[in-house]
């Protein structure tokens, strides 16, 4: 087993390396020294594993999370060294595994059912509200639901409408549940860590395409016991012009416009909100009494979106502190189309959180 | 055989995957242990065709199995000409018509009569405190009797129940009392739900009877997770869910018995076929002949039963109990009987169904008269025990409503607890500002002490 070894210098290189996600992440590793590199997709087998060897209660449960090694690969190799009693491949019914696995859980076990997209939750989603998210409440105390709802969430590339949408919202509005979305891979193995040690279920938002990213990761990111708290933001670059608030995938496009903003002298705060809900409205709020802006971002449908929540919180408790409107950068209030120009057009770019940025801070219209 | 097996499955789940050995034990004997079935399909040479069937051109081993072919061209008969028979034991008037039963003992079955005399008492005199304004909504069980107390008899303490709504015969033979159903009616702070559901959402970990939700049919693949976990438990016991004629349509009564099927679990699936989903009747609810035949569809060993016959239904769940643990399988029992009341509260069946029918179904069908008839047959119960029983109920039914009735409410807090685990910090900001309102209002929330 790994000791918890601290190494600071490696987390502060961290906070350079981050900076420079996607695209240059391939050019990137070949410049890195010694700070070890791991890929969301791992980060996510390596932290499934270790709890299902510490914790024989829980067991995996989807389409193809066994013999096909996952449709994505999450849990490849799992089937073989825990066998089929705790990966379990299912028939083809989100509601049928959904139903069961919280039937597992209301028993006392603790599973992990993954959903090959969360647009595939919608045939489970009665299931997750009525049967998980409300039973402990409902039964006032008597059935604890110890269960963990993961898969990809949100648009990938080219897969159209009914494979792109973004669920944070949805579940991020249901009291008794605890919504989760890593960005890196740290987020990926704390986070899930901690989600399914939690007693309460969780609905953990992965995304696919940030599966094969690689990001650095330290020595007590590595060791088995380590995870994340839930409710916790993080602020992955520090700045006192602007807040920018986003989560998954839209982190590293935060950080790639903050980037851009700080040629320009505007100095960017970019909060990874890590914990859809509960949400960590104090340090949300304490960033924007810092900076006094706040562009929101993510990829999902604006109505009643996650920025909303945030713009509301904000407007509740930092009223006085804000120089200017809240911007929210949202996807288009369209299905997603499939032609790639389209597809583009229809979810947030680099361009369009620098453009906001720049709104709130009054330097462009 | 066993000491190379358990080499074969340590290499195959690790150490930790052993720990489950016992759940195995139920496989051994019966055939080959499904781990090992499952790695056989997937050589890629087993596939050709014409090697599989070892030159028989009469057979083909297609992905599922080995079929036989037929020159005939012949369809499955969408109805059967004769329905699927019903297992009975007590005629009309109680007197046994089968040998083929089991026996149980005087003590069980004069609680089993009292029970099925104090649910009937419940239902009744609830029925009417709904009516008087004095509890919100209720649901009864009327003519039902037989299936809540026969087959909660036939149970063992262990077993965990995953009710609809219609079987709180069950909860109340495992010993709730009749001030735990009041103080749940009531929403007060008796309450062992703490007021948190509508009446007759009964729930309780001790007895082993899960919480009731309001949702039809999702407690069919609950019962059939849980029942997963007993099994890698290793524990003597299964699950048993209850559903109604109308719940066998929904998604979930399919991938629960397809699921039960494959995942082999034991759970005993328990369809009370009334007749009636509220108005609609099973003629528009389905075209097979109920819900048996169904069974064989999934690969899930059923049986129908009279539903209206106590011994029936025990000795169909007795029975069924043993082969579900035993076996590791699940047991789909079809129950045939009548709602003989309304769907609840809120419905008034006379306007879709003819009186006279109602009637007719109460007056002749009674399960609580037939079981008495073959009880007093037996020598185990008499006019004066009936007497006494039946004033004895209602006098304790009156009595519970009327304490529950000026029980105090649950207090404040218990808006908030139990959303998650541990209240989150929101929850509890949102409870000091609740009661900082409360505070300066209290004219406008009489109902909350501290």
């Amino acid at each position: 087993m790994w000791g918890i070894i601290r190494q600071r210098a490696a987390c502060k290189g961290n906070h350079a390396l981050n900076l420079e996600q996607g695209i240059r992440a391939i050019a990137l590793r070949a410049f890195s020294s010694s700070a070890k590199q791991m890929t969301v997709r791992d980060a996510l087998n390596s932290a499934l594993d270790e709890e299902m060897s510490a914790d024989p209660k829980v067991f995996i449960m989807g389409e193809e999370v066994g013999e096909y090694q996952g449709a994505y690969k999450i849990s490849k190799g799992l089937l073989d060294k825990y066998g089929p009693d705790r990966v379990v491949d299912t028939p083809i019914t989100e509601a049928g595994f959904a139903g069961i696995g919280v039937g597992a859980a209301y028993y006392g076990l603790r599973p992990v059912i993954e959903f090959m997209t969360f647009n595939f939750s919608m045939q489970a989603i009665d299931h997750i509200i009525n049967s998980a998210a409300k039973s402990n409440y409902m039964s006032a105390g008597q059935i604890s639901v110890p269960i963990v709802f993961r898969g990809p969430n949100g648009a990938a590339a080219g897969v159209g409408a009914q494979h792109s949408q973004c669920y944070a919202a949805w579940y991020g509005a249901i009291p008794g549940l605890k919504v989760l979305a890593p960005y890196s891979s740290e987020d990926a193995r704390g986070l899930l860590k901690a989600a399914i040690r939690d007693p309460d279920p969780v609905v953990f938002l992965e995304n696919e395409l940030l599966y094969g990213e690689s990001f650095p990761i330290s020595d007590e990111v590595l060791d088995s016991s380590f995870s994340l708290p839930i409710g916790k933001a993080k602020i992955e670059r520090e700045g006192k012009d602007v807040t920018i608030t986003a989560f998954s995938k839209m982190v590293g496009y935060a950080l790639q416009a903050a980037d851009i903003l700080a040629k320009e002298g505007i100095n960017a705060e970019v909060i990874n909100l890590r914990t859809i809900r509960p949400l960590d409205r104090s340090t949300i709020n304490s960033s924007v009494r810092k900076t006094n802006r706040l562009v929101t971002v993510e990829e999902g449908f604006p109505q009643h979106g996650v920025g909303a929540e945030i713009c509301a919180t904000v407007v509740e408790d930092s009223f006085e502190y804000l120089d200017a409107p809240v911007e929210r950068i949202a996807g288009a209030d369209v299905p997603m189309p499939y032609a790639a120009n389209l597809e583009r057009m229809a979810v947030p770019q680099v361009e369009d959180i620098v453009r906001a940025a720049k709104r709130a801070c009054y330097r462009s219209r | 055989m066993a000491l190379h097996f358990s080499k074969y499955l340590k290499q195959k789940m690790g150490y930790l995957g052993m720990i489950n050995l016992r759940s195995w034990s139920c496989c051994f004997y019966q055939k080959q242990p499904y781990l090992s079935r499952r790695f056989e399909s997937f050589k890629a040479d087993k596939q050709l065709g014409s090697l599989h069937n070892g030159g028989d051109p009469q057979v083909m081993n297609f992905p599922g199995g080995i079929v036989k072919f037929t020159p005939e061209l012949k369809f499955l008969s969408d109805t059967p000409e004769e329905r699927i028979h019903c297992y009975r034991v007590l005629d009309d008037s109680g007197q046994p018509v089968s040998s083929n039963f089991v026996q149980i003992d005087k003590d069980i079955a004069v609680k089993m009569y009292k029970d099925m005399v104090t649910l009937q008492t419940m239902d009744t005199i609830f029925y009417d405190a709904q009516r008087q304004g004095r509890i919100s909504f209720y649901v009864t069980a009327i003519g039902e009797e037989a299936i809540n107390i026969g087959s909660a008899a036939a149970l063992g303490m262990d077993d965990l129940v995953f009710p609809q709504y219609r079987e709180a015969g069950v909860l109340l033979w495992r010993g709730f009392t009749l001030q735990d159903f009041a103080n749940q009616c009531f929403g007060n702070k008796g309450d062992n739900g703490k007021g948190r559901q509508m009446p007759a959402h009964y729930g309780s970990n001790k007895h082993n009877y899960i919480t009731i939700a309001s949702t039809v049919a999702t407690q069919i693949p609950h019962a059939v997770g849980a029942a997963y976990s007993l099994k890698m438990d290793g524990r003597e016991a299964c699950t048993i869910t209850y559903f109604g004629d109308g719940g066998t349509s929904t998604g979930d009564f399919h991938a629960g018995l397809n699921f039960a099927a494959v995942m082999e679990a034991p759970v005993i699936l328990f369809c009370r076929n009334n007749g009636w989903a509220i108005s609609t009747p099973v003629s528009d609810q389905f075209r097979s002949d109920g819900i048996v035949v169904r069974g064989q569809a999934y690969g899930v060993r059923s049986i129908r039963v009279d539903g209206n016959d106590a011994l029936a239904v025990f000795t169909a769940v007795h029975v069924a109990r043993k082969m579900a643990i035993s076996e590791c399988r699940p047991v789909l029992i079809e129950a045939l009987t009548y709602r003989a009341g309304h769907h609840s509260t809120s419905d008034d069946s006379s306007k879709y169904r003819p009186i006279e029918e109602i009637e007719w179904w109460r007056a002749t069908q009674d399960p609580v008269a037939r079981f008495r008839k073959w009880l007093e047959g037996q020598g185990w119960w008499t006019t004066p025990s009936e007497i006494e029983l039946r004033d004895h109920a209602r006098r304790e039914v009156l009595h519970a409503i009327q304490v529950a009735e000026t029980v105090e409410k649950p207090s404040l807090k218990e808006i908030f607890t139990d959303v998650y685990d541990v209240p989150p910090s929101n929850l509890c900001d949102q409870e000091k500002s609740l009661r900082k309102t409360v505070e300066r209002h209290p004219q406008d929330y009489p109902h909350f002490l501290f």
